[in-house]
């Protein structure tokens, strides 16, 4: 009797692990659902075109007469701030981390390693205060812009957002290189220097590619930011210093004025829809390369 | 002649590793030198505002003066109920994945979703937590729609270092437990929970810091701009009341609340960083501490 109901004790708390293990799949999808579903009624919606809304720069999506729902602009947007900032911030990520894990000595390593742990540790909130209070300042001293807050100031927020990440996954891809490679390039007369561009670049390449893709993606669904720093103009950029809005920033200032069920709402649902597979598909690649290197 | 002199080729070996170096140098200085600059500066402008009071006291004259009180708090709930939420559903699905998963189609996919969800944008778990807790749900714009969108954006955190801990627990354990007649829940909970503990502490406290710091996930779910409490009491907030937060908190004061002094944000965002900080030093230290006692 006892022992059976130990049994069913047992079996019960497998099925519970069994669920939970799952349960990151399901919120994947449910995600996926929920956000899909908001936006499904577009569908039988007369104000509403999918080309437009790929093709259009124009969203007006509270006017009186004309109602726009197009993102085009947004698009360009967060594509430009992202891409500048990943031209900061993988070389700088990779640079790094060449530092920390081949030319430092083991003790400065560890504190090294703990302060980028706390600049990965700052929230995305106060990334965009210092974007409106440090940055902007510093952007409006230096360059010709009038205005602090624009495409530069918030790409250089998000590649200070991505580095960490960068940094911390190229470390553990030059930490999976086997030593036995390091030793015979030094057997051969190798300096440290030449070794890591001609062997441990070559050899660690699948894991930093994958670093720099983790990367991009965190930089493209970063919010709070973007939605501080990079001044709001739904305009396709054309200099650096113009300011752009992004598709997050472009959710996040409207979904609150937006009431629900409205034309407008679904749409913002839709910009979610797009995030999600645009980050889906990045992560899915860096998944893949991750794989793809632990098994040759 | 010495036969060991530094000939040309080796010396401009050397000033290239030298030069090279530097430049990796130069570049980790580049990425640490923001956060200093900026903590710094942060710090510096918010003295006047870094008192005891800006803690206790509740925001007056439309937030332009007095302090945080009921954001910290609200932080506080939020915190804790994404806590207890995430940590058990975290630490079974870690649990599942490195004791039950055999590599299979399906635990691969299984896989890519935890890496997916850990890379789902903030904004989008703010859609899914509007659309299922507060609209589909009917819970509403409370403090457990919002608990509950941070628990799932959080969750990854939890279940990635507790995987790493219960991988580094040896397989010899497992099978001298198993030899025992032990099944293989009795296994989990005598032998490999016991000693993965630590790491999952440390996950746990990684969670704490990142539910702290989040905006845009609550924002839309249960954080509200202003709302007053009652002053003295320690649980003032109801589940299923909005509630301020202090990321909230520093976003408004910073974009939408004309006229404030310029000490109160940045106090807001030094609260903000130092609760992170404190969090993360504290997971830093316990994982230092666990590190020495296993060598």
């Amino acid at each position: 009797m006892w022992r059976r109901w130990r049994k069913l004790k047992e079996a019960f708390i497998e099925a519970l692990i069994r669920l939970c293990g799952i349960s990151a799949t399901i919120f994947v999808v449910g995600i996926f659902l929920f956000v899909c579903r908001e936006a499904f009624p577009l569908r039988h919606n007369p104000d509403f075109h999918l080309t437009e809304f790929f093709l259009s720069i124009q969203w007006y999506p509270t006017s009186e007469i004309t109602k726009r729902y197009g993102v085009l602009a947004m698009i360009a947007g967060t594509f430009s701030v992202t891409l500048l900032s990943m031209l900061m911030a993988a070389p700088l990520g990779l640079g790094a981390a060449i530092y920390i894990s081949e030319f430092c000595a083991p003790r400065p390593r560890e504190i090294l390693k703990v302060l980028v742990e706390l600049l990965a540790a700052i929230p995305s909130v106060v990334w965009g205060f210092a974007g409106l209070t440090i940055t902007s300042r510093l952007i409006v001293r230096f360059t010709s812009a009038d205005v602090g807050v624009n495409l530069l100031n918030g790409a250089v927020l998000l590649a200070l957002m991505s580095v960490p990440i960068i940094v911390s996954l190229a470390e553990d891809a030059f930490k999976a290189v086997p030593d036995s490679y390091r030793e015979a390039a030094i057997a051969l007369g190798a300096t440290r220097w030449q070794t890591t561009w001609r062997v441990l670049l070559p050899a660690a390449r699948n894991g930093l590619t994958a670093a720099v893709l983790l990367g991009f993606g965190r930089a493209i669904g970063e919010t709070m930011a973007v939605l501080m720093a990079s001044g709001h103009a739904i305009t396709i950029p054309h200099s650096v210093l113009d300011p752009v809005r992004t598709l997050t920033a472009n959710i996040a200032a409207e979904l609150g004025e937006a009431p629900a069920e409205s034309t407008h709402y679904q749409v913002l649902f839709l910009t979610g829809v797009l995030l999600f597979l645009i980050t889906f598909v990045v992560n899915l690649s860096a998944g893949l390369v991750i794989r793809r290197e632990r098994r040759s | 002649m010495n036969r060991f002199a530094t000939t040309p080729l080796v010396q401009a070996k050397l000033r290239q590793e030298a030069l090279a170096s530097y430049a990796a140098l130069g570049m980790l200085v580049c990425i640490l030198l923001p956060l200093f600059g900026m903590v710094g500066d942060l710090v510096w402008q918010a003295a006047p505002s870094l008192t005891w009071q800006f803690l206790t006291t509740a925001p007056t004259h439309g937030m332009r003066e007095g302090g945080v009180r009921p954001a910290f708090i609200g932080t506080l709930y939020l915190v804790t109920i994404s806590l207890a939420v995430a940590t058990p559903i975290g630490v079974l699905a870690a649990v599942y994945l490195t004791e039950y998963a055999q590599d299979t189609w399906f635990n691969r996919a299984v896989n890519i979703a935890v890496l997916n969800l850990a890379g789902v944008p903030s904004i989008v778990h703010a859609l899914f937590g509007l659309g299922a807790f507060v609209y589909a749900a009917q819970l509403g714009y409370s403090i457990l729609s919002a608990s509950l969108t941070l628990a799932i954006m959080t969750m990854p955190v939890i279940i990635a270092s507790t995987r790493e801990a219960l991988l580094s627990v040896p397989r010899s354990y497992r099978e001298a437990c198993w030899n025992l007649g032990a099944s293989r829940w009795q296994t989990i909970r005598a032998i490999v929970l016991p000693n993965a503990l630590s790491g999952i502490l440390t996950g746990v406290i990684l969670q704490v810091s990142r539910a702290a710091g989040e905006t845009a996930p609550i924002m839309f779910t249960g954080a509200v701009f202003y709302k007053a409490i009652q002053p003295g009491t320690l649980l003032p907030y109801a589940l299923d009341e909005q509630c301020m937060a202090l990321s909230m908190h520093l976003y408004t004061l910073s974009t939408q609340t004309p006229g404030v002094a310029a000490s109160i944000p940045n106090a807001t965002a030094v609260l903000l960083l130092g609760l992170v900080f404190l969090v993360n030093s504290a997971a830093i230290g316990l994982r230092t501490f666990l590190r020495s006692r296993g060598k």
